[in-house]
């Protein structure tokens, strides 16, 4: 039985620890971002990266994308048909789309891809001493390891978002037009009329390069703070997942609140 | 994999991202609608502007001419200013009629051009002079309701 005094202090230990980890984490992302001039020089690691991250996540996003578009397309079909407007589906499926299920959907979709295998990698680095052993070479393993890292996630990150929106007006233009036969005219006409391009594209583009932020530095940091195990492995990529889809839809909550608040 | 090959692939992802972006601006959104023709600017004096926001069409026909540039607050009038943007290939007679419009029943509102019989046309930084605000549906309805009280008294 523990005294009132324990468990206080206990409690008090716990939101220590939080902050001190937030504090850990703000201080890797400074510490990438102030490392970031000579990841522009050596553009070479930035690209091979976008290229494992980015390429090889393009077939999921695009196959989810298409899917997402076919099931807007028939579920808002069912509700619009009731109100005799099956012409606004374009509208509805594209607003949906490049406001929010676009970036976030991609986002989560991109923690799971790409997160993991970001924390898998850095953190068995770490288990195998390799990162000790690049310091001991005097090469600094955050300017080496974790720049072009974060640099291909941030670049990544909004052209699958890009990707996934556009697959998913064509999956939702396949099921409205060639399969429940809405007249395309009014398919397209109604889409551009209501979609903005600064209001509802741009604003999305925004949300996806900030989740490519959020995610591939929770990834980073994740892999970063591992313990050198193989548990510590695997819980760290779990930690990835959990933590970057909890921050992406905070984040979505807080910029839907400021971009369309009004 | 040679460099050459990733570059080339990380090329090619970036250009897809790029015809996505393109796709959803033209095809999707109204891009295609912004137009960079020469514009003029019209002022007009509203009572009631309804739900007009900046950047709704100005419409003569039917046909776009322009676009809501500003919407204001006349301090000394007491009445709404809204400035438009009309594009410099269409013209209007300077005593041309403006009103806002609601497009179908429950649509976004826009503004409508009735052109009128003055040679003079309309200048940049013009006001024009014959407006008419938007319909309230709430008063339109209180009147209705007004008017039907009265006559039943009269009976």
């Amino acid at each position: 039985m523990s005294t009132p005094f324990e468990l206080i202090s206990r409690l008090g230990a716990r939101v220590r620890k939080s902050i001190t980890g937030l504090g850990a984490f703000m201080r890797l992302g400074g510490a990438i971002l102030a490392r970031s001039g000579a990841a522009l020089r050596r553009a070479r690691l930035v690209s091979q990266q976008v290229h494992f991250i980015g390429n090889h996540s393009l077939l999921i996003i695009a196959v989810s994308g298409l899917f997402v578009g076919f099931v807007l397309g028939l579920q808002n079909y069912y509700t619009l048909s009731r109100y005799g407007s099956e012409e606004a589906l374009g509208l509805l499926v594209a607003l949906s789309l490049t406001r929010e299920l676009g970036p976030v959907v991609t986002a989560l979709l991109f923690a799971g891809r790409a997160g993991t295998s970001l924390t898998a990698e850095i953190g068995l680095m770490k288990a195998g001493e390799q990162l000790a052993a690049m310091e001991v070479m005097a090469v600094d393993p955050i300017r080496r390891v974790l720049v072009p890292r974060f640099w291909g996630g941030v670049i990544a990150m909004p052209v699958l978002a890009a990707v996934f929106s556009m697959v998913g007006v064509i999956g939702g233009w396949v099921v409205g037009v060639l399969l429940i036969g809405i007249d395309p005219g009014a398919f397209w006409s109604q889409m551009q009329e209501g979609v903005d391009v600064i209001n509802d594209v741009l604003n999305g583009f925004i949300k996806s390069v900030v989740f490519g932020i959020a995610v591939t530095l929770v990834a980073l940091h994740a892999g970063w703070t591992a313990r050198a195990t193989p548990e510590g492995v695997s819980r760290a990529t779990t930690r990835t997942v959990v933590h970057s889809s909890l921050l992406v839809l905070g984040l979505d909550f807080v910029m839907t609140a400021l971009m369309f608040g009004n | 994999m040679t460099r050459d090959k990733t570059d080339f692939w990380v090329g090619l992802f970036v250009l897809l991202g790029a015809i996505a972006l393109i796709f959803l601006a033209l095809r999707a959104g109204n891009m295609s609608s912004f137009s960079f023709a020469p514009t003029y600017q019209v002022q007009a004096h509203f009572d009631n502007l309804g739900g007009l926001k900046v950047r709704a069409p100005v419409k003569s026909s039917g046909v776009v001419v322009g676009r809501v540039a500003s919407i204001g607050f006349d301090n000394e009038r007491f009445q709404a200013v809204v400035t438009l943007d009309l594009e410099s290939r269409y013209q209007f007679p300077s005593d041309s009629s403006v009103s806002i419009l609601t497009s179908g029943l429950l649509g976004e509102q826009y503004i409508g051009i009735t052109p009128g019989g003055e040679d003079k046309m309309l200048a940049d930084g013009s006001t024009v002079q014959y407006t008419q605000s938007a319909v309230v549906l709430e008063e339109l309805i209180s009147k209705f309701l007004y008017s039907s009280a009265g006559s039943q008294d009269q009976q």
